[in-house]
């Protein structure tokens, strides 16, 4: 808290904090009026008399409608809600494994294998979905959940690694060797000791990975084209605006309630979240 | 209980050898205690008779059995370590708990057994705290208490006290030796403390770049250090160092010279240093075995001295003073009044001179 006078406290601390969430709670502000307002309010230019584009005055639930019962929106749901699980309990238990060898085990070229985990995950998605095309096409699993499930790895796994492989060094290499002393094996110290440490850590990576493959666009894109089988982010934006007819206000609904998983899982776990990225560790 | 043997162990590191061909024997019920600098390969000992490891060559038994290659947990050890390393998930109770569980003991041999060493602790009250809600004493009491629980054929202590405030430390230390006394569990104790290593230690192994440099009692390594580094490590404050030259006079007589000192060495002293006449050798002498010269004092185990520094302790006084081109420190009576920059005649006990060879630094 900022000591002093009341201006100072207004300068620097309120001021500043609300324009941060201000501008942080805005675009949902806009989606949720958006995704209620009326289509004849919609599409008013913006010099008609009564124009606000802030606020309306003859809310409707039509748009929210039309999303749930005209478009595939509960199975893309569905969809991205089976892939990102999937996609992201895979990367954690790979990232889990990965990340404690490669803190912990010394074995020859660790050091490299390291770099070399991460320098995959700087290769960008936009180029590296060509080949992965390819390979999805080879094992003819184009359009099923799988092509996702099983790409989102390439980048997820990097990512976990790297987050988990931080976390472990950070836990005090002793309370796994008295672990191993008082009779536990290097498995047994790992699911006793280590990983309920980690749990914050363990945590962030998950949600940071599930946010990750819930907002996918090109892989899904790409590798998905059947109605059926596509994810919120693709279904939404290939669905609902047809040429150059944009459905603004199911298009917003899509995406608010589209973002509601994601911030539910944050909210549950923020205390976690934070922990896991401020890396705190008390003995 | 059990006897520790440790024959020409070595270790090292990506080309550092940490360990020199370190040959041991601890008793059962004997509290070793391994002492020296940071980095004369104590602590890689230590960790080696732990399993936590590799040992590069030669050999570890414990009850006479060999234990290269026993994973930690098969060598029936405990051990402490210096940041307590308590589990901060569980409460003291699993702590103490966990090793007991990981042996299938049974629900209440674990109870009997945790209870017991918490009231031997003294902690009975903190049982269903975490280790985050203790206070450091407390913490560390917990970290003895998971050693204790298990009946370990032997304890081993990575420098315990270490994070422990001084007050905090003199209590755990008496409270350590009162837990051996009655358990009688072998012990080895790591410490770069040279006090905590005379306290607590039956025998004191000093400990030098990976190269042991004596065992003995502690009086032992006091009274009749092995070399120049055992006689500066052992002893607080140190021992002081002064390079003199042996010489001869026409009576036969033995005389230690520099330029601050000229002192005649008694005849046991002087039968030792015969052959060295001529030669420069270290002379040590303790602070402790100083004091302000009175009249009767003889010349010739005396010398001048200019106070440079006055440090009073309140049961003694300790003078830094220099002496010809050396720096002694000196620990005389409350009683002395001395202040900086006064000239001082200092006398020495001529009984307890200790000479070290100039090129070995070895005890002569």
């Amino acid at each position: 808290m900022i000591e002093g006078a009341k201006w100072r406290r207004w300068a620097f601390f309120y001021i500043p904090l609300g324009a941060f969430i201000f501008t942080l709670l805005f675009p949902f502000y806009w989606m949720l009026v958006t995704a209620v307002r009326p289509d004849s309010e919609l599409y008013r230019p913006w010099n008609a008399p009564n124009y606000a584009p802030f606020w309306t005055a003859h809310p409707t639930l039509d748009h929210i409608t039309y999303l749930l019962q005209e478009t595939l929106f509960s199975t893309w749901m569905l969809n991205t809600l089976l892939i990102s699980v999937a996609a992201t309990l895979i990367s954690l238990f790979c990232g889990l494994l990965a990340g404690y060898a490669l803190s912990r085990l010394k074995f020859r070229f660790a050091g490299m294998l390291g770099t070399a985990i991460f320098i995959t995950y700087l290769v960008p998605q936009t180029l590296l979905f060509i080949p992965l095309a390819d390979i999805v096409r080879n094992f003819r699993l184009g359009d099923t959940p799988w092509a996702l499930i099983l790409t989102y790895p390439t980048f997820l796994i990097p990512f976990c690694t790297w987050l988990l492989m931080g976390y472990f060094k950070a836990i005090p290499r002793e309370l796994e060797e008295c672990a191993r002393i008082d009779g536990a094996t290097r498995w047994q110290a790992m699911i006793h000791i280590i990983f309920p440490i980690a749990v914050p850590g363990i945590l962030s990576a998950g949600i940071f990975a599930f946010t990750l493959s819930w907002n996918e666009f090109i892989y899904a894109l790409v590798f998905l084209s059947s109605p059926t089988e596509k994810t919120v982010s693709v279904g939404v934006t290939s669905e609902l605006i047809r040429g150059d007819v944009f459905y603004w206000g199911s298009l917003m609904a899509g995406a608010l309630l589209g973002s509601i998983p994601v911030a539910f899982v944050y909210s549950f776990f923020v205390e976690y979240y934070v922990a896991g990225l401020t890396g705190a560790v008390k003995g | 209980m059990a006897r520790v043997v440790i024959r020409d162990l070595n270790k090292t590191f990506d080309g550092v050898h940490a360990v020199k061909d370190v040959n041991l024997e601890i008793n059962d019920k004997e509290f070793v205690v391994l002492v020296g600098p940071s980095g004369c390969g104590k602590t890689t000992t230590l960790r080696m008779v732990a399993g936590l490891e590799s040992i590069t060559s030669g050999q570890i038994l414990i009850a006479d059995k060999i234990v290269n290659e026993l994973p930690p947990m098969d060598r029936d050890i405990a051990m402490v370590f210096q940041n307590y390393a308590l589990y901060p998930h569980m409460n003291v109770y699993d702590n103490m708990a966990f090793g007991l569980k990981m042996r299938r003991f049974g629900r209440a041999e674990i109870d009997t057994r945790v209870k017991a060493a918490a009231e031997i602790l003294g902690i009975q009250a903190q049982l269903q705290r975490k280790p985050r809600q203790l206070s450091g004493g407390q913490r560390q009491r917990v970290a003895l208490g998971r050693a204790i629980v298990r009946h370990p054929k032997v304890f081993l202590f990575d420098e315990p006290l270490s994070n422990l405030d001084a007050k905090l430390r003199v209590q755990m230390r008496v409270e350590i030796k009162k837990i051996h006394a009655r358990l009688g569990t072998t012990a080895i104790y790591v410490t770069h403390d040279q006090i905590e290593a005379m306290t607590l230690g039956d025998r004191v192994v000093v400990m030098r770049d990976g190269v042991v440099q004596q065992v003995g009692e502690p009086l032992e390594l006091y009274n009749a250090p092995a070399n120049r580094f055992v006689a500066g490590f052992i002893g607080s404050p140190a021992m002081n160092f002064a390079t003199v030259t042996i010489a001869a006079d026409a009576d036969g007589l033995l005389w230690a010279n520099n330029e601050g000192i000229h002192i005649k060495l008694p005849a046991e002293v002087a039968s030792r240093l015969r052959k060295h006449v001529g030669e420069n050798v270290t002379l040590g002498i303790r602070p402790e075995d100083l004091r302000v010269a009175s009249s009767s004092d003889p010349a010739d185990v005396a010398f001048d001295a200019t106070v440079e520094v006055v440090e009073k302790l309140g049961s003694e006084i300790l003078l830094d003073v220099k002496v010809g081109p050396s720096m002694m420190a000196a620990a005389v009576e409350p009683t002395v009044l001395a202040k900086v920059r006064d000239q001082l005649r200092l006398a020495l006990n001529p009984d307890r001179l200790y000479f070290f060879d100039g090129p070995t630094q070895a005890a002569i």
